[in-house]
């Protein structure tokens, strides 16, 4: 039998601590299952998302970056996750320009008690980063 | 009488602004005459390529190379003045970061040939002619230098002792630097020269306040006022990702920081760093109670104002910038 390796793409989470790391937890507490691809990345806030860690990650091998926030309403720090939004959407203009694909750096919200969303966009993720195939970079 | 030491001032894919950067130190430059033997610059003197490649290895003290590596050529002659040079200073923001030259990373050869050569309104080329390859000629075949893939800055290429930024260097960081090096006192290699380490803002005497933007806007919409930060009054100023010392003559005449002197010390990706600072001053009003739908399309309508934001925050530095330029080229 030939063996057809599968593509897995790496992907880096970076959650905020306050709903989406805990939503990420309530997803394990329901032992529910997703996709081991992610390599979550805890923060205090969605807005301490510098567009350099997300650039550094694509640097660095990640063929998708996935940032998760509070809903809007719900952030710890009152704003941090519209400021997330709002470089996130400015960084996806550039990132085309860039040749990099708007499914490579999503950004999403999931609440502390939303473990099965929080599954549904990591197997989202890794099904439309692994139909783009690996990031490559001109480096 | 003992020789003076050798400076070098050479261009590669430049524009020629910094050599005029250099004649703009008027009469220092009769200082830089007595204290150097100002032997080597293509734009201004008739030295040859085959004078340099007959001096010794590292016969000159110092070269300025400005310009990003756009050809064979470019790369060959950056070769040569390492080898002759004993230190050899990336001059500019072009050798530094690769500047206006590497915006041509965001495309490909063949299309942006097609862009200069045919698709252009001021140009007419019936027969579809790109210069390139040789050409025969009574007097001998001429070869154009190919293109490179991907243009690269100095360092890129080869082993880079110090950085001046600039799109050009101000003058008086030029004299600073020379006289520096004339004086022994020349930090520790590798390290960016002629300028500051903090940013624009800190050289730029407009009242700054909390910084609230509703909109963006560009400059040939309004008059900013003369006292108030530019970036308040919704330009994109790059004064607050952009290294200091130049003194910031462009928000002094009213014109927005373009960025030209690169990232502060210590950042490493100065479009990154626009994108985080101003993500966290836009204001895109009261979202209480508004779907996430709503409040995304709000945004994305707050950026249409600026068709190319890549351009604008890389537009020195792309070169050196972490993605280098357009990916699976």
């Amino acid at each position: 039998m030939k063996d057809t390796v599968r593509f897995e793409p790496k992907i880096i989470g970076f959650l905020c601590h306050w709903c989406s790391y805990a939503g990420a937890d309530k997803a394990g507490g329901i032992q529910g299952s997703y996709p081991h691809n992610v390599k979550i990345i805890r923060l205090m806030c969605s807005g301490r998302v510098d567009p350099l860690f997300v650039l550094s990650a694509f640097e660095k091998g990640a063929d998708g970056v996935i940032i998760l926030a509070c809903h809007h309403g719900d952030c710890h720090y009152k704003e941090g996750n519209c400021r997330a939004l709002q470089r996130h959407s400015m960084l996806s203009l550039m990132l085309a320009q860039l040749g990099i694909e708007k499914e490579r750096c999503r950004l999403d919200y999931v609440s502390a008690g939303e473990g099965e969303k929080f599954k549904r966009l990591i197997s989202e993720m890794v099904e439309s980063v692994s139909i783009l195939g690996a990031l490559q970079l001109n480096l | 009488m003992k020789q003076k030491p050798k400076l070098a001032v050479y261009w590669a894919a430049s524009c020629g602004g910094c050599e005029i950067a250099v004649v703009n130190l008027h009469e220092k430059l009769l200082d830089v005459d007595a204290a150097m033997d100002f032997m080597f610059c293509p734009c201004l003197m008739d030295t040859k390529k085959k004078d340099i490649e007959s001096l010794p290895d590292r016969a000159i003290a110092i070269t300025l190379f400005n310009g990003a590596l756009r050809t064979e050529e470019n790369i060959e002659m950056a070769h040569l003045m390492r080898k002759k040079s004993q230190l050899l200073v990336a001059f500019g923001s072009c050798a530094k970061g690769g500047c206006i030259p590497a915006l041509a990373n965001f495309t490909k050869n063949n299309e942006l040939l097609h862009s200069i050569y045919i698709d252009n309104h001021s140009v007419d080329n019936p027969a579809g002619i790109i210069p390139s390859g040789t050409t025969a000629f009574p007097e001998g075949d001429m070869q154009l230098t190919p293109l490179l893939e991907r243009v690269k800055h100095l360092a890129q290429e080869v082993e880079v002792d110090y950085y001046i930024p600039g799109c050009p260097p101000e003058p008086h960081q030029i004299w600073n630097v020379i006289e520096t090096f004339l004086a022994g006192e020349l930090p520790s290699k590798g390290s960016t020269i002629g300028c500051g380490t903090l940013t624009v803002c800190d050289d730029c005497d407009r009242t700054k306040e909390e910084k609230r933007i509703t909109a963006f806007r560009r400059n040939y919409e309004f008059y900013p006022e003369p006292e108030v930060c530019l970036l308040e009054q919704g330009l994109l100023c790059m004064g607050i990702a952009t290294r200091n010392g130049c003194g910031a003559p462009c928000t002094k005449a009213n014109m927005p920081c373009t960025g030209c002197y690169g990232a502060p010390e210590g950042v490493g990706d100065q479009g990154a760093k626009m994108v985080a600072a101003l993500g966290s001053v836009m204001d895109i009003g009261d979202t209480a109670g508004l779907s996430e739908e709503v409040i995304s399309e709000r945004v994305n309508a707050f950026l249409t104002t600026i068709p190319d934001y890549s351009g604008l925050f890389y537009k020195y530095t792309l070169a050196s910038s972490i993605l280098g330029g357009r990916v699976g080229r």
